[in-house]
């Protein structure tokens, strides 16, 4: 056995990482127009409820089947040809930033247990040291939230629900999903410790 | 059934704090409680994969994006990504950026008064090679005030985005130069709290890479963590 290596520590985005290695098309995983597009939309709250308008926030997902794109997703679940679950939205003025993607299906969790619909969202900002984790679940699936192991599994029953997002009321497609993200405060959002 | 054998956990000592009150910026960003910790499933595992059809051909050489030469002291920056076990991480997508050699970023939000230059736009990318091995070219960015408090100097840096094989191993990190006298006083730097990982960050010059008569090369290899030995760790 050798010796264990030391990680590389993080350190933060700070301010100008959006503008000096832009993606293009990062922030839409399937076009508008995409049958099962749904647009997640957000914002990003410091403690002081003011907007975080420089950060840049990553989601990683599984396709509409519940696969992910990844050699370690070894099931015998389809992928969708060109979807590849990641994406990365810059925020605004407001704070503001808009993923246009599908909703996930269930994957599995360990043991037997079975995940809800989820991302899996990652912010990163000036001010913050390493990135935060959270996920996003869906209010149109109760059911399966219900016996979300990630979900179960925090114990401020009350915190739970900063991880589903609302669905929008309206005409417009595609369906429109919110998700804020509280840094701070009463209505802090559950980050993980991954 | 076990689907996955997670990563092993980072040491709280060789990773920055969320709240580090001398970086004030922390104040109100800083989460106030604790994490909610979180098993790797499937979904930690996996992660977004990107080769070479993400990067152009000269994205690594960050002093050919213009028709001129950046004004500045040329570098060469390379090193290998590997796990704490010291296998490498082929096929990573990295992403970089830095200020100019006046400590200028080519940013609307950077209104620091140092000349931008034409020639310099200071963002880059590769992929590791089939050893984990990287190399970028670009000029050596200059130190640059950050309003932290009155007076306040940020060493000589590049930062460096890497996407390592699994959701979990995400990392943004910077990048500093051996014998920076600002970096005993950077609070974004010694944030960390111990101080042989800080030392991780600053890189090594190497003069066996340096290219005679035009490039001097820095080493600065990056640790991400390794898989856990047994599926029966939780
Ligand atoms: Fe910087």
């Amino acid at each position: 056995m050798s010796a264990r290596r030391g990680t590389t520590p993080s350190q933060t985005i700070g301010p100008f990482h959006r503008i000096m290695v832009p993606w293009e098309g990062a922030a839409e995983l399937v076009a508008p127009g995409d049958p099962d597009a749904i647009r997640i939309e957000g914002r990003i709250l410091d403690g002081a409820g003011q907007p975080v308008d420089d950060s840049v926030v990553e989601i990683w997902q599984a396709n509409v089947h519940g696969r992910y794109a990844h050699v370690e997703d070894t099931r015998e679940v389809p992928l969708v040809a060109g979807f590849d679950g990641f994406g990365r939205a810059i925020t605004d003025g407001d704070g503001r930033f808009t993923i246009v993607t599908v909703k996930p299906g269930c994957v599995p969790g360990n043991g037997d247990t079975v995940q809800a619909p989820h991302m899996s969202l990652s912010v990163f900002a000036r001010g913050l040291l390493k990135h935060l984790v959270t996920r996003i679940y869906f209010p149109d699936e109760a059911a399966a939230n219900e016996n979300d192991p990630v979900l179960l599994s925090i114990e401020d029953v009350g915190r739970r629900e900063t991880l589903v997002a609302v669905r929008q009321e309206g005409e417009g497609t595609p369906p429109v999903y919110e998700f804020d993200i509280h840094l701070q405060g009463a209505r802090e959002t559950v980050f993980f410790d991954v | 059934m076990n689907h996955s054998i997670g990563y092993k956990r980072e040491e709280p000592a060789e990773q920055p704090p969320y709240l580090h009150p001398e970086y004030r910026s922390t104040a109100l960003r800083a989460p106030e409680r604790p994490l909610v910790p979180l098993p790797h499933t499937l979904s930690e595992i996996t992660g977004p994969v990107y080769g070479h059809e993400k990067v152009g051909p000269l994205d690594h050489d960050l002093t050919r994006q213009h028709d001129g030469e950046p004004l500045g002291e040329r570098i060469i920056v390379f090193g290998r990504v590997m796990d704490t076990d010291g296998r490498p991480l082929p096929d990573a997508l990295m992403e970089i950026w830095q200020a100019n050699s006046a400590g200028r970023y080519r940013h609307e939000i950077d209104n620091h008064p140092a000349p931008l230059d034409p020639n310099f736009s200071g963002g880059g990318r590769c992929v590791t090679d089939a050893e984990g091995r990287y190399r970028f070219v670009s000029i050596k960015p200059a130190a640059y005030p950050w309003g932290n408090d009155a007076n306040a100097w940020r060493p000589a840096h590049i930062h460096f985005s890497l996407f390592g094989a699994a959701f979990a191993t995400r990392l943004i990190t910077q990048m500093y130069f051996p014998g920076d006298p600002l970096l005993a006083v950077d609070p974004i730097f010694n944030s960390i709290p111990d101080a042989a990982a800080r030392e991780r960050l600053v890189c090594r010059l190497d003069l066996d890479h340096t290219e005679p008569e035009w490039a001097l090369a820095y080493e600065f290899d990056i640790v991400l963590r390794g898989r856990n030995a047994t599926p029966l760790e939780g």
